[in-house]
Protein backbone atom coordinates (compact mmCIF):
# COMPACT_ATOMS: atom_id res chain seq x y z
CA UNK A 1 0.00 0.00 0.00
CA UNK A 2 3.03 2.26 0.38
CA UNK A 3 2.90 3.05 -3.32
CA UNK A 4 -0.78 3.91 -3.16
CA UNK A 5 -1.28 5.71 0.16
CA UNK A 6 2.04 7.52 -0.14
CA UNK A 7 0.67 9.42 -3.12
CA UNK A 8 -2.43 10.58 -1.27
CA UNK A 9 -0.82 12.67 1.46
CA UNK A 10 -2.94 15.67 2.45
CA UNK A 11 -0.08 17.99 3.42
CA UNK A 12 1.70 17.43 0.14
CA UNK A 13 -1.57 18.05 -1.74
CA UNK A 14 -1.99 21.32 0.14
CA UNK A 15 1.55 22.32 -0.78
CA UNK A 16 1.01 21.49 -4.46
CA UNK A 17 -2.30 23.35 -4.45
CA UNK A 18 -0.51 26.44 -3.23
CA UNK A 19 2.35 26.13 -5.69
CA UNK A 20 -0.08 25.73 -8.59
CA UNK A 21 -1.98 28.83 -7.48
CA UNK A 22 1.25 30.80 -7.23
CA UNK A 23 2.49 29.72 -10.62
CA UNK A 24 -0.75 30.01 -12.56
CA UNK A 25 -0.91 33.31 -14.41
CA UNK A 26 -4.07 35.11 -13.31
CA UNK A 27 -4.17 36.87 -16.66
CA UNK A 28 -5.05 33.74 -18.60
CA UNK A 29 -7.03 30.50 -18.45
CA UNK A 30 -5.62 27.01 -18.60
CA UNK A 31 -7.82 24.43 -20.32
CA UNK A 32 -6.37 21.03 -19.56
CA UNK A 33 -7.90 17.80 -20.84
CA UNK A 34 -7.49 14.68 -18.80
CA UNK A 35 -7.77 12.13 -21.55
CA UNK A 36 -8.47 9.13 -19.39
CA UNK A 37 -11.73 8.39 -17.61
CA UNK A 38 -9.70 6.98 -14.74
CA UNK A 39 -8.29 10.46 -14.26
CA UNK A 40 -11.76 12.00 -14.39
CA UNK A 41 -12.82 9.80 -11.50
CA UNK A 42 -9.58 10.37 -9.57
CA UNK A 43 -10.02 14.12 -10.02
CA UNK A 44 -13.52 14.13 -8.54
CA UNK A 45 -13.01 11.45 -5.95
CA UNK A 46 -10.19 13.43 -4.39
CA UNK A 47 -11.82 16.83 -4.84
CA UNK A 48 -9.06 18.15 -7.06
CA UNK A 49 -11.15 20.84 -8.82
CA UNK A 50 -11.55 22.48 -5.42
CA UNK A 51 -7.79 22.61 -4.96
CA UNK A 52 -7.24 24.52 -8.18
CA UNK A 53 -7.60 28.21 -8.88
CA UNK A 54 -10.62 29.12 -10.98
CA UNK A 55 -8.63 29.77 -14.13
CA UNK A 56 -7.48 26.14 -14.39
CA UNK A 57 -10.27 24.20 -16.04
CA UNK A 58 -10.27 20.45 -16.42
CA UNK A 59 -11.95 19.08 -19.55
CA UNK A 60 -12.92 15.45 -19.54
CA UNK A 61 -11.68 13.38 -22.45
CA UNK A 62 -12.87 10.25 -24.23
CA UNK A 63 -10.58 7.76 -22.47
CA UNK A 64 -13.28 5.35 -21.40
CA UNK A 65 -13.53 2.28 -23.64
CA UNK A 66 -17.02 1.46 -22.44
CA UNK A 67 -18.23 4.98 -23.26
CA UNK A 68 -16.73 5.18 -26.74
CA UNK A 69 -17.92 1.80 -27.96
CA UNK A 70 -20.70 2.47 -30.48
CA UNK A 71 -24.08 0.92 -29.79
CA UNK A 72 -23.88 -1.03 -33.05
CA UNK A 73 -20.86 -2.96 -31.73
CA UNK A 74 -22.59 -3.71 -28.44
CA UNK A 75 -25.68 -4.87 -30.34
CA UNK A 76 -23.49 -7.43 -32.09
CA UNK A 77 -22.23 -8.73 -28.76
CA UNK A 78 -25.82 -9.19 -27.62
CA UNK A 79 -26.68 -10.85 -30.93
CA UNK A 80 -23.84 -13.28 -30.26
CA UNK A 81 -25.03 -13.98 -26.73
CA UNK A 82 -28.51 -14.68 -28.10
CA UNK A 83 -27.26 -17.42 -30.39
CA UNK A 84 -27.47 -21.03 -29.29
CA UNK A 85 -24.53 -22.70 -27.65
CA UNK A 86 -22.50 -19.57 -27.04
CA UNK A 87 -20.91 -18.41 -23.80
CA UNK A 88 -20.11 -14.72 -24.01
CA UNK A 89 -17.30 -13.72 -21.66
CA UNK A 90 -17.17 -10.00 -20.91
CA UNK A 91 -15.47 -7.60 -18.56
CA UNK A 92 -18.00 -6.53 -15.94
CA UNK A 93 -18.13 -2.91 -17.14
CA UNK A 94 -20.05 -3.83 -20.29
CA UNK A 95 -22.98 -5.70 -18.78
CA UNK A 96 -25.22 -2.78 -17.89
CA UNK A 97 -24.45 -0.59 -20.90
CA UNK A 98 -27.69 0.18 -22.75
CA UNK A 99 -27.84 -1.14 -26.30
CA UNK A 100 -30.55 -0.70 -28.93
CA UNK A 101 -34.14 -0.94 -27.72
CA UNK A 102 -32.93 -0.66 -24.12
CA UNK A 103 -31.45 -4.11 -24.27
CA UNK A 104 -28.18 -4.97 -22.49
CA UNK A 105 -25.98 -7.96 -21.84
CA UNK A 106 -27.51 -8.13 -18.39
CA UNK A 107 -30.95 -8.37 -19.98
CA UNK A 108 -29.63 -11.10 -22.26
CA UNK A 109 -28.52 -12.98 -19.19
CA UNK A 110 -31.90 -12.56 -17.53
CA UNK A 111 -33.57 -14.14 -20.55
CA UNK A 112 -31.40 -17.19 -20.02
CA UNK A 113 -28.39 -16.42 -22.17
CA UNK A 114 -24.97 -17.43 -20.95
CA UNK A 115 -23.09 -14.18 -20.30
CA UNK A 116 -20.18 -14.51 -17.90
CA UNK A 117 -18.14 -11.83 -16.21
CA UNK A 118 -14.40 -12.40 -16.43
CA UNK A 119 -11.64 -10.38 -14.85
CA UNK A 120 -9.02 -11.39 -17.34
CA UNK A 121 -8.79 -12.77 -20.84
CA UNK A 122 -7.24 -15.95 -19.47
CA UNK A 123 -10.45 -16.72 -17.59
CA UNK A 124 -12.28 -16.79 -20.92
CA UNK A 125 -9.70 -19.22 -22.19
CA UNK A 126 -10.26 -21.44 -19.16
CA UNK A 127 -14.02 -21.31 -19.78
CA UNK A 128 -13.40 -22.63 -23.27
CA UNK A 129 -11.35 -25.50 -21.89
CA UNK A 130 -14.04 -26.31 -19.31
CA UNK A 131 -16.88 -26.21 -21.85
CA UNK A 132 -15.66 -28.01 -24.96
CA UNK A 133 -19.25 -28.36 -26.22
CA UNK A 134 -19.82 -24.57 -26.20
CA UNK A 135 -18.36 -21.74 -28.22
CA UNK A 136 -16.73 -19.23 -25.86
CA UNK A 137 -16.40 -15.68 -27.18
CA UNK A 138 -14.37 -13.05 -25.35
CA UNK A 139 -15.94 -9.60 -25.75
CA UNK A 140 -12.65 -7.72 -25.83
CA UNK A 141 -12.73 -3.97 -25.28
CA UNK A 142 -10.17 -1.51 -24.03
CA UNK A 143 -7.27 0.74 -24.85
CA UNK A 144 -3.62 -0.29 -25.11
CA UNK A 145 -3.47 -1.35 -21.45
CA UNK A 146 -6.00 -4.12 -21.99
CA UNK A 147 -4.87 -5.24 -25.45
CA UNK A 148 -1.75 -7.27 -24.53
CA UNK A 149 -3.69 -9.71 -22.32
CA UNK A 150 -6.09 -10.33 -25.22
CA UNK A 151 -3.14 -10.94 -27.56
CA UNK A 152 -1.69 -13.39 -25.07
CA UNK A 153 -4.99 -15.26 -24.79
CA UNK A 154 -5.19 -15.61 -28.58
CA UNK A 155 -1.62 -16.89 -28.74
CA UNK A 156 -2.33 -19.39 -26.00
CA UNK A 157 -5.51 -20.52 -27.76
CA UNK A 158 -3.41 -21.06 -30.90
CA UNK A 159 -0.81 -23.02 -28.94
CA UNK A 160 -3.56 -25.20 -27.42
CA UNK A 161 -5.36 -25.35 -30.77
CA UNK A 162 -8.64 -24.56 -29.00
CA UNK A 163 -11.46 -24.92 -31.52
CA UNK A 164 -14.15 -23.31 -29.36
CA UNK A 165 -12.49 -20.02 -28.35
CA UNK A 166 -12.70 -16.74 -30.23
CA UNK A 167 -12.41 -13.01 -29.61
CA UNK A 168 -14.81 -10.23 -30.58
CA UNK A 169 -12.18 -7.53 -30.88
CA UNK A 170 -13.00 -3.89 -30.06
CA UNK A 171 -9.60 -2.68 -28.97
CA UNK A 172 -8.91 0.98 -29.69
CA UNK A 173 -5.91 3.30 -29.69
CA UNK A 174 -5.25 6.32 -27.52
CA UNK A 175 -3.11 8.45 -29.88
CA UNK A 176 -5.74 8.27 -32.65
CA UNK A 177 -8.41 9.44 -30.24
CA UNK A 178 -6.31 12.40 -29.10
CA UNK A 179 -5.69 13.33 -32.69
CA UNK A 180 -9.40 13.03 -33.49
CA UNK A 181 -10.13 15.52 -30.71
CA UNK A 182 -7.47 17.94 -31.90
CA UNK A 183 -8.77 17.64 -35.46
CA UNK A 184 -12.44 17.93 -34.49
CA UNK A 185 -14.29 20.99 -35.78
CA UNK A 186 -15.18 21.98 -32.20
CA UNK A 187 -11.51 22.44 -31.40
CA UNK A 188 -10.19 23.66 -34.73
CA UNK A 189 -12.86 25.97 -36.05
CA UNK A 190 -15.80 26.51 -33.78
CA UNK A 191 -13.73 27.19 -30.71
CA UNK A 192 -16.31 25.39 -28.57
CA UNK A 193 -13.63 23.35 -26.90
CA UNK A 194 -10.32 24.78 -25.98
CA UNK A 195 -7.58 22.34 -25.04
CA UNK A 196 -4.25 23.88 -24.07
CA UNK A 197 -2.60 20.72 -22.84
CA UNK A 198 -3.17 17.08 -21.96
CA UNK A 199 -2.83 14.96 -18.88
CA UNK A 200 -1.71 11.74 -20.53
CA UNK A 201 -2.82 8.30 -19.31
CA UNK A 202 -0.06 6.57 -17.39
CA UNK A 203 -1.30 2.99 -17.52
CA UNK A 204 -1.77 3.06 -21.28
CA UNK A 205 1.70 4.56 -21.48
CA UNK A 206 3.33 1.78 -19.47
CA UNK A 207 2.69 -0.22 -22.64
CA UNK A 208 3.09 2.30 -25.50
CA UNK A 209 5.64 4.55 -23.78
CA UNK A 210 5.72 8.33 -23.91
CA UNK A 211 7.12 8.54 -27.44
CA UNK A 212 3.76 8.34 -29.32
CA UNK A 213 2.67 11.65 -27.77
CA UNK A 214 5.68 13.54 -29.11
CA UNK A 215 3.85 13.98 -32.41
CA UNK A 216 0.96 15.93 -30.83
CA UNK A 217 3.21 18.04 -28.70
CA UNK A 218 5.19 19.01 -31.76
CA UNK A 219 2.56 19.09 -34.50
CA UNK A 220 -0.30 20.65 -32.53
CA UNK A 221 1.87 22.58 -30.08
CA UNK A 222 0.13 21.13 -27.03
CA UNK A 223 2.11 20.00 -23.99
CA UNK A 224 1.46 16.49 -22.69
CA UNK A 225 2.30 15.28 -19.20
CA UNK A 226 1.96 11.54 -18.56
CA UNK A 227 0.26 11.54 -15.18
CA UNK A 228 -0.19 8.90 -12.50
CA UNK A 229 -3.65 8.23 -11.08
CA UNK A 230 -3.16 9.16 -7.43
CA UNK A 231 -4.14 12.68 -6.34
CA UNK A 232 -0.55 13.89 -5.80
CA UNK A 233 0.36 12.59 -9.25
CA UNK A 234 -2.50 14.54 -10.81
CA UNK A 235 -1.68 17.74 -8.94
CA UNK A 236 2.04 17.50 -9.73
CA UNK A 237 1.20 16.91 -13.40
CA UNK A 238 -1.12 19.92 -13.51
CA UNK A 239 1.74 22.00 -12.13
CA UNK A 240 4.04 20.68 -14.84
CA UNK A 241 1.48 21.60 -17.52
CA UNK A 242 1.04 25.09 -16.08
CA UNK A 243 4.80 25.57 -16.16
CA UNK A 244 5.09 24.42 -19.75
CA UNK A 245 2.28 26.74 -20.83
CA UNK A 246 3.79 29.66 -18.91
CA UNK A 247 7.12 29.10 -20.57
CA UNK A 248 5.58 28.58 -24.01
CA UNK A 249 6.84 25.01 -24.26
CA UNK A 250 4.94 22.10 -25.81
CA UNK A 251 6.80 18.96 -24.80
CA UNK A 252 6.05 15.49 -23.57
CA UNK A 253 6.95 15.17 -19.91
CA UNK A 254 6.60 12.13 -17.76
CA UNK A 255 5.37 12.50 -14.20
CA UNK A 256 4.78 8.76 -13.77
CA UNK A 257 8.47 7.91 -13.86
CA UNK A 258 7.85 4.91 -11.63
CA UNK A 259 6.11 3.02 -14.41
CA UNK A 260 6.50 4.73 -17.78
CA UNK A 261 9.53 4.89 -20.05
CA UNK A 262 9.90 6.51 -23.45
CA UNK A 263 9.77 3.17 -25.26
CA UNK A 264 7.15 1.42 -23.14
CA UNK A 265 6.87 -2.33 -22.71
CA UNK A 266 8.55 -3.85 -25.76
CA UNK A 267 7.53 -7.39 -24.91
CA UNK A 268 3.85 -6.48 -24.68
CA UNK A 269 4.02 -4.29 -27.79
CA UNK A 270 5.59 -7.11 -29.79
CA UNK A 271 2.90 -9.53 -28.70
CA UNK A 272 0.18 -7.09 -29.76
CA UNK A 273 1.91 -6.51 -33.12
CA UNK A 274 2.11 -10.26 -33.65
CA UNK A 275 -1.63 -10.82 -33.22
CA UNK A 276 -3.33 -7.54 -34.20
CA UNK A 277 -3.24 -5.12 -37.09
CA UNK A 278 -4.78 -1.69 -37.64
CA UNK A 279 -8.31 -1.43 -38.94
CA UNK A 280 -8.48 1.16 -41.72
CA UNK A 281 -11.15 2.85 -39.63
CA UNK A 282 -13.21 2.29 -36.53
CA UNK A 283 -16.38 4.03 -35.39
CA UNK A 284 -16.33 5.66 -31.96
CA UNK A 285 -19.28 6.94 -30.06
CA UNK A 286 -18.84 10.70 -29.91
CA UNK A 287 -15.85 10.96 -32.19
CA UNK A 288 -17.38 9.30 -35.24
CA UNK A 289 -15.30 7.26 -37.66
CA UNK A 290 -11.61 7.67 -36.89
CA UNK A 291 -9.02 6.34 -39.35
CA UNK A 292 -6.57 3.75 -38.04
CA UNK A 293 -7.95 3.96 -34.54
CA UNK A 294 -8.87 0.36 -33.82
CA UNK A 295 -7.33 -3.09 -33.99
CA UNK A 296 -8.43 -6.31 -35.64
CA UNK A 297 -7.08 -9.82 -35.53
CA UNK A 298 -4.46 -10.62 -38.17
CA UNK A 299 -5.09 -13.10 -40.96
CA UNK A 300 -2.75 -15.58 -39.34
CA UNK A 301 -5.00 -15.80 -36.25
CA UNK A 302 -8.31 -15.22 -38.00
CA UNK A 303 -9.74 -18.54 -36.89
CA UNK A 304 -10.02 -16.88 -33.47
CA UNK A 305 -11.84 -13.84 -34.85
CA UNK A 306 -15.45 -14.02 -33.69
CA UNK A 307 -16.56 -11.53 -36.36
CA UNK A 308 -15.41 -13.94 -39.06
CA UNK A 309 -16.38 -17.15 -37.29
CA UNK A 310 -19.95 -16.02 -36.71
CA UNK A 311 -20.32 -13.69 -39.71
CA UNK A 312 -21.18 -10.62 -37.67
CA UNK A 313 -22.45 -7.65 -39.66
CA UNK A 314 -23.17 -4.32 -38.00
CA UNK A 315 -26.64 -2.84 -38.38
CA UNK A 316 -27.70 0.76 -38.24
CA UNK A 317 -28.95 1.92 -34.89
CA UNK A 318 -30.74 4.92 -33.58
CA UNK A 319 -29.31 6.33 -30.39
CA UNK A 320 -31.43 7.93 -27.73
CA UNK A 321 -31.76 11.54 -28.85
CA UNK A 322 -31.87 13.02 -25.38
CA UNK A 323 -28.59 11.39 -24.36
CA UNK A 324 -25.66 13.77 -24.66
CA UNK A 325 -22.94 11.12 -24.32
CA UNK A 326 -21.36 11.90 -27.69
CA UNK A 327 -20.92 15.58 -26.80
CA UNK A 328 -19.71 14.69 -23.31
CA UNK A 329 -17.11 12.34 -24.78
CA UNK A 330 -15.78 15.09 -27.03
CA UNK A 331 -15.56 17.49 -24.11
CA UNK A 332 -18.11 19.81 -25.74
CA UNK A 333 -20.68 19.40 -22.99
CA UNK A 334 -20.52 18.67 -19.32
CA UNK A 335 -22.68 15.90 -17.91
CA UNK A 336 -24.77 18.47 -16.06
CA UNK A 337 -25.59 20.14 -19.40
CA UNK A 338 -27.59 17.04 -20.33
CA UNK A 339 -31.29 17.33 -19.69
CA UNK A 340 -31.71 13.78 -18.50
CA UNK A 341 -28.63 13.75 -16.25
CA UNK A 342 -29.51 12.58 -12.76
CA UNK A 343 -33.22 12.47 -13.52
CA UNK A 344 -34.07 9.96 -16.22
CA UNK A 345 -30.47 8.79 -16.51
CA UNK A 346 -28.85 7.54 -13.31
CA UNK A 347 -26.32 4.80 -12.59
CA UNK A 348 -29.17 2.47 -11.61
CA UNK A 349 -31.10 3.21 -14.77
CA UNK A 350 -28.51 4.45 -17.27
CA UNK A 351 -29.53 5.76 -20.67
CA UNK A 352 -26.03 6.45 -21.93
CA UNK A 353 -22.74 4.63 -21.54
CA UNK A 354 -21.07 7.55 -19.73
CA UNK A 355 -23.42 6.98 -16.80
CA UNK A 356 -22.64 3.26 -16.60
CA UNK A 357 -18.92 3.01 -16.64
CA UNK A 358 -16.71 3.59 -13.65
CA UNK A 359 -14.71 5.76 -15.97
CA UNK A 360 -17.56 7.70 -17.52
CA UNK A 361 -17.75 11.43 -16.87
CA UNK A 362 -21.50 11.30 -16.10
CA UNK A 363 -20.96 8.59 -13.49
CA UNK A 364 -18.19 10.68 -11.91
CA UNK A 365 -20.42 13.76 -11.76
CA UNK A 366 -23.31 11.76 -10.40
CA UNK A 367 -21.26 10.10 -7.72
CA UNK A 368 -19.14 13.00 -6.55
CA UNK A 369 -20.57 16.32 -7.73
CA UNK A 370 -24.29 15.86 -8.11
CA UNK A 371 -24.98 18.40 -5.36
CA UNK A 372 -21.92 20.57 -5.92
CA UNK A 373 -22.49 24.22 -6.56
CA UNK A 374 -20.50 24.08 -9.72
CA UNK A 375 -20.86 27.64 -10.93
CA UNK A 376 -17.15 28.29 -11.34
CA UNK A 377 -16.66 25.41 -13.72
CA UNK A 378 -20.10 25.32 -15.28
CA UNK A 379 -19.46 28.18 -17.65
CA UNK A 380 -16.11 27.04 -18.85
CA UNK A 381 -16.50 25.62 -22.30
CA UNK A 382 -19.86 26.62 -23.55
CA UNK B 1 -10.96 -0.18 -17.69
CA UNK B 2 -7.33 0.90 -17.55
CA UNK B 3 -7.37 0.76 -13.79
CA UNK B 4 -4.18 -0.82 -12.51
CA UNK B 5 -2.68 -1.21 -9.06
CA UNK B 6 0.87 -1.55 -7.77
CA UNK B 7 1.31 -4.90 -6.03
CA UNK B 8 4.18 -6.72 -4.35
CA UNK B 9 5.26 -10.09 -5.70
CA UNK B 10 5.05 -12.73 -2.97
CA UNK B 11 5.71 -15.97 -4.80
CA UNK B 12 6.61 -17.12 -8.29
CA UNK B 13 4.93 -20.10 -9.96
CA UNK B 14 5.42 -21.99 -13.19
CA UNK B 15 4.09 -20.72 -16.54
CA UNK B 16 4.91 -17.05 -15.76
CA UNK B 17 2.40 -16.95 -12.91
CA UNK B 18 2.90 -15.19 -9.59
CA UNK B 19 1.06 -14.44 -6.37
CA UNK B 20 0.92 -10.73 -5.60
CA UNK B 21 -0.31 -8.84 -2.58
CA UNK B 22 -1.79 -5.39 -2.16
CA UNK B 23 -3.27 -4.21 1.14
CA UNK B 24 -3.63 -7.77 2.42
CA UNK B 25 -5.42 -8.99 -0.70
CA UNK B 26 -3.65 -11.74 -2.60
CA UNK B 27 -4.24 -12.76 -6.16
CA UNK B 28 -2.66 -14.72 -8.90
CA UNK B 29 -1.39 -12.75 -11.89
CA UNK B 30 0.49 -13.41 -15.08
CA UNK B 31 4.04 -12.13 -15.53
CA UNK B 32 4.07 -12.81 -19.27
CA UNK B 33 4.84 -9.16 -20.13
CA UNK B 34 7.66 -8.51 -17.68
CA UNK B 35 10.96 -10.34 -17.55
CA UNK B 36 13.15 -11.19 -14.59
CA UNK B 37 10.70 -10.37 -11.80
CA UNK B 38 11.74 -11.63 -8.37
CA UNK B 39 9.96 -12.06 -5.07
CA UNK B 40 9.78 -8.69 -3.32
CA UNK B 41 9.60 -6.70 -6.56
CA UNK B 42 6.63 -4.47 -7.28
CA UNK B 43 4.59 -4.75 -10.46
CA UNK B 44 1.61 -2.78 -11.79
CA UNK B 45 -1.31 -5.15 -12.31
CA UNK B 46 -4.17 -4.78 -14.80
CA UNK B 47 -6.83 -7.41 -15.63
CA UNK B 48 -4.78 -10.20 -14.10
CA UNK B 49 -1.52 -9.29 -15.79
CA UNK B 50 1.52 -7.37 -14.65
CA UNK B 51 1.83 -4.70 -17.33
CA UNK B 52 5.10 -3.28 -16.09
CA UNK B 53 7.49 -3.35 -13.21
CA UNK B 54 7.13 -0.58 -10.65
CA UNK B 55 10.44 1.24 -10.50
CA UNK B 56 10.86 1.44 -6.72
CA UNK B 57 13.78 3.83 -6.95
CA UNK B 58 11.74 6.31 -9.01
CA UNK B 59 8.70 5.86 -6.75
CA UNK B 60 10.83 6.62 -3.68
CA UNK B 61 12.26 9.69 -5.40
CA UNK B 62 8.74 11.01 -6.09
CA UNK B 63 7.64 10.22 -2.54
CA UNK B 64 10.67 12.02 -1.09
CA UNK B 65 9.87 15.06 -3.21
CA UNK B 66 6.26 15.08 -2.04
CA UNK B 67 7.37 14.65 1.58
CA UNK B 68 9.68 17.61 1.27
CA UNK B 69 6.86 19.73 -0.12
CA UNK B 70 4.57 18.53 2.65
CA UNK B 71 7.05 19.49 5.37
CA UNK B 72 8.16 22.78 3.88
CA UNK B 73 4.83 24.16 2.79
CA UNK B 74 1.94 21.78 3.35
CA UNK B 75 2.17 21.56 7.13
CA UNK B 76 1.20 25.22 7.32
CA UNK B 77 -2.60 25.30 7.70
CA UNK B 78 -2.67 28.45 5.58
CA UNK B 79 -0.87 26.70 2.78
CA UNK B 80 -3.96 26.43 0.60
CA UNK B 81 -4.07 29.28 -1.78
CA UNK B 82 -6.05 32.24 -0.42
CA UNK B 83 -9.07 31.69 -2.62
CA UNK B 84 -9.85 28.51 -0.71
CA UNK B 85 -9.82 29.73 2.85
Amino acid sequence: MRYIQGFRDGDAARALSRLIAEEADTGRDYHLMEFCGGHTHAVFRHGIPDLLPGNIKLIHGPGCPVCVLPVARLDLAIELADRENIILASYGDMLRVPASRRDSLLNARSRGRDVRVVQSAVEALELAQQHPDHQVVLFAIGFETTTPPTALAIQQAAALDLPNFSVYCNHVLTPSAIQAILDSPEVRELGQVRVDGFLGPSHVSTIIGSAPYEFFAEEYQRPVVIAGFEPLDVLASIRMLVRQLNEGRAEVENQFTRGVTRGGNEKAKNMVAEVFELRPEFAWRGLGTVPYSGLRIKQQYQRFDAEKRFGLVAKDVRENKACQCPAVIRGVKKPTDCEIFGTVCTPRNPIGSCMVSDEGACAAYYRYRRYADDVSTADEHR
Amino acid sequence: MCLAVPARVEALHEFDQATVEVGGVRSKVSLAFVDGVEVGDYVIVHVGHAITRLDVEEAEKSLALFRELAEKIGADPNALYPGLS
